[in-house]
C-alpha cells in the first residue's frame, strides 16, 4: 500500500502496482466502505485498477489525516466480504458495418474476423472500474490472441454503443466521443440511462459477457 | 417568466453551475464553469445562490435578448458588453429593460465570460448539477452548446436586488495570472532532473487545441519523459500530463476522470480558475510550491469568499 499526493486537495491510494483481480477487489472494496460512510471531508472517489483516488474538502482535513484515516477504512474494508457481483450479458453485432476495426485487429494476429469474435465472445470479463466518460468500464482480461493496441490516430468520434478493444482491454462507449481504442462491433443497449437505476448498465465488479448477434436481431434490440 | 433568447450563440456558450462533484465511480468528470470564481461572483451581483445555473461564453459571447428584461451581471473575461449598444459594466449588477439585446464582442484579455440573470438559468439537472458535459452530451441545455433560437428560461427572481459591483481590491486578488502555481504530481520524481529543471523554467505557450477537457501547451518537448507503459489510475482537475512526445497538458473541468499519462505537476487549488482563464496564444509559466503553502492560500481564498457571500447576503 503507498500514498501519494496526487494534487494539493486529493490523495492516491496505491493497493498494489498491478493489474490483478485481487487488487481490484480491495478497491473495490474500500470504494464502497466509503460511499457507505462518507466521512464530511469527502469530495469525490475515484477507483481505477489497482488504485484508488479520494479528492477531499482542504478546509476541513490535510493530507496526512486522511492518508491517517484512509488507512483504517482499509483495514475495515479488507475483513469485508467481497461485494456481489452481477453477471451482465452484451448483444454484439459484429457485423462489418459495426465494426471498422474487426478486419485489421484479425489480419494483425493472422486470424479470420470470426475468429477474433469467437476470441471475443469466449470469455467473462471483469469490470475493473468506470472512467473515461459516464457508463464507460474497463473490461479485462482479453485473450492474449486479439489482444491489439489502440489506435495511432483516435477517431474524433465513436458511435454509440461500439465494442472496442485495446491492449488487454475491452469497453463498450456508452456516448459519441473520441475514441483511440479499435471497433469490433456494437451493441443496441443504452449503457449510462439516468432514468435507470443503476444509471450504468455495468458496475464496477461485474462479470460481463458478449453474445453475438446478428443485424436483424440489433435492429430489433434498438427498436424495443 | 423571464427568460432569454440567443440571437448568436458566440463561439461556444454553454449552461454551467459549480458542477457535479462525486460522480468518480461512475465515470462522470465534475464539468462546471471553468472559472468558478467568475460564476460565483456573477451570480452573487444579482441576488443569486453562489452556485446557480449561469452562461460561460468562450473567446467571443454572442447576442442575447431578454423579452420580459431582467437583472445580469458579468464577470470574467473582458468581451467589451453593450446593452442596445451601450457599454455596460463588467463585475456589477445591470438591470435590463424589456425587450433588450446584450451583445458581447470578442474577448481582449482571458478566455472566458459569465453572464448571471437573476433567479439564475433553469434547466433539468442531471446528477444534481446544470453543468452541460459536451464529451457526454449530458446536463445544461439539452447537454450542447447553446445556438441561435434557443429560449432559456430562468428562475424566479429574488425580490429586492441590490445593485451592486466587486471591489477594486477583491478583482485584483483573483486575476488570472501568467504563472501557475503547482505541487508536485504523482509520477514528478520519475521525471529526469533536466526534465523537471525545464518544466519549471521554461515558458508555455497555450495552444488551440484547448477547451473544457484540457489545456494543450506547446514548448520545447521535455526530455526523456518516462515511457508511457503506465497502469490507467484516476486524475485530479489541474493534472498536467506529459504525452509521449513531451508535450504538456494541464486537465480542465470536463476532464477525462482516469488516464495513462505521467503527471509532473498539478495546479493547486487557488489557481484551478485561472486555468479555465487561459486562452489560446498566450504564454504561461509554473512555480512549483508545497502542499502546505497551498492549503493556507486555498483556506484564505474560501475565508474571502464566504465573507464576500455573507456581505452581499
Amino acid at each position: 500500500m503507498r500514498f501519494c499526493a496526487a494534487s494539493d486537495q486529493s490523495i492516491l491510494l496505491y493497493l498494489g502496482e498491478e493489474i490483478a483481480l485481487a487488487t481490484n477487489e480491495r478497491v473495490l472494496k474500500l470504494l464502497r466502505l466509503l460511499q457507505k460512510e462518507p466521512p464530511a471531508w469527502l469530495r469525490n472517489i475515484q477507483p481505477a485498477y489497482c488504485s484508488l483516488m479520494v479528492t477531499f474538502d482542504a478546509t476541513r482535513i490535510d493530507h496526512p489525516a486522511v492518508e491517517a484515516a484512509l488507512r483504517k477504512f482499509e483495514q475495515r474494508a479488507e475483513s469485508l466480504p467481497a461485494p456481489k457481483s452481477r453477471t451482465v450479458e452484451i448483444p454484439a453485432c459484429y457485423d462489418p458495418e459495426f465494426a471498422p476495426d474487426l478486419l485489421d485487429v484479425a489480419r494483425a494476429h493472422n486470424l479470420k474476423p470470426k475468429d477474433v469474435v469467437r476470441f471475443h465472445t469466449s470469455r467473462t470479463y471483469h469490470a475493473y472500474f468506470l472512467g473515461f466518460a459516464p457508463g464507460f468500464a474497463y473490461l479485462g482480461d482479453l485473450p492474449e490472441e486479439i489482444a491489439t493496441p489502440r489506435l495511432e490516430v483516435p477517431r474524433k468520434q465513436v458511435p454509440v454503443g461500439s465494442v472496442a478493444i485495446a491492449g488487454k482491454q475491452t469497453a463498450v462507449y456508452p456516448f459519441a466521443t473520441p475514441g483511440g481504442w479499435r471497433l469490433i462491433g456494437r451493441t443496441p443497449l443504452a449503457l449510462f440511462r439516468t432514468n435507470r437505476k443503476p444509471m450504468e448498465l455495468i458496475s464496477i465488479g461485474d462479470q460481463v459477457r458478449f453474445q453475438a448477434i446478428s443485424s436483424k436481431e440489433f435492429s430489433e434490440l434498438a427498436a424495443s | 417568466m423571464s427568460s432569454l433568447v440567443v440571437k448568436s450563440p458566440g463561439l461556444l456558450t454553454t449552461v454551467q453551475d459549480l458542477g457535479r462533484v462525486g460522480f468518480g465511480a461512475i465515470g462522470v468528470s465534475p464539468a462546471g464553469a471553468a472559472d468558478p470564481v467568475a460564476l460565483r461572483f456573477a451570480n452573487l451581483l444579482v441576488g443569486n445562490q453562489p452556485g446557480a445555473a449561469a452562461l460561460e461564453m468562450t473567446l467571443l459571447g454572442g447576442s442575447y435578448v431578454f423579452p420580459a428584461g431582467g437583472t445580469i451581471a458579468i464577470t470574467g473575461a473582458n468581451m467589451h458588453p453593450t446593452l442596445n449598444k451601450q457599454e455596460i459594466a463588467m463585475w456589477a449588477t445591470v438591470p435590463v429593460p424589456r425587450g433588450a439585446v446584450l451583445t458581447l464582442g470578442p474577448t481582449s484579455d482571458y478566455a472566458r465570460a459569465y453572464l448571471a440573470v437573476a433567479g439564475g438559468i433553469k434547466v433539468k439537472l442531471f446528477l444534481g448539477s446544470a453543468s452541460t458535459h459536451l464529451l457526454s452530451g449530458s446536463g445544461g441545455f439539452q447537454g450542447r452548446a447553446l445556438r441561435k433560437g434557443d429560449v432559456l428560461r430562468f428562475g424566479p427572481a429574488p425580490g429586492k436586488i441590490r445593485l451592486r459591483r466587486a471591489s477594486q481590491g477583491l478583482l485584483f486578488s483573483l486575476k488570472p495570472r501568467k504563472i501557475l502555481r503547482v505541487t508536485d504530481g504523482p509520477q514528478a520524481d520519475q521525471f529526469s532532473q533536466e526534465a523537471r529543471n525545464a518544466f519549471s523554467h521554461q515558458t508555455f505557450r497555450v495552444t488551440d487545441q484547448s477547451d473544457r477537457l484540457g489545456v494543450r501547451l506547446d514548448a520545447p518537448p521535455l526530455p526523456s519523459p518516462p515511457p508511457a507503459s503506465m497502469i490507467t489510475e484516476p486524475v485530479p482537475l489541474g493534472a498536467i500530463q506529459i504525452t509521449p512526445a513531451g508535450q504538456a497538458i494541464i486537465l480542465g473541468v470536463d476532464q477525462q476522470t482516469t488516464g495513462g499519462y505521467p503527471k509532473i505537476a498539478n495546479v493547486i487549488g487557488v489557481d484551478l480558475h485561472r486555468v479555465g482563464q487561459l486562452r489560446p496564444h498566450i504564454e504561461i509559466r509554473f512555480e512549483r510550491t508545497s502542499l502546505a503553502v497551498a492549503r493556507a492560500l486555498w483556506i484564505e481564498r474560501e475565508r474571502l469568499l464566504n465573507a464576500t457571500e455573507q456581505l452581499f447576503a
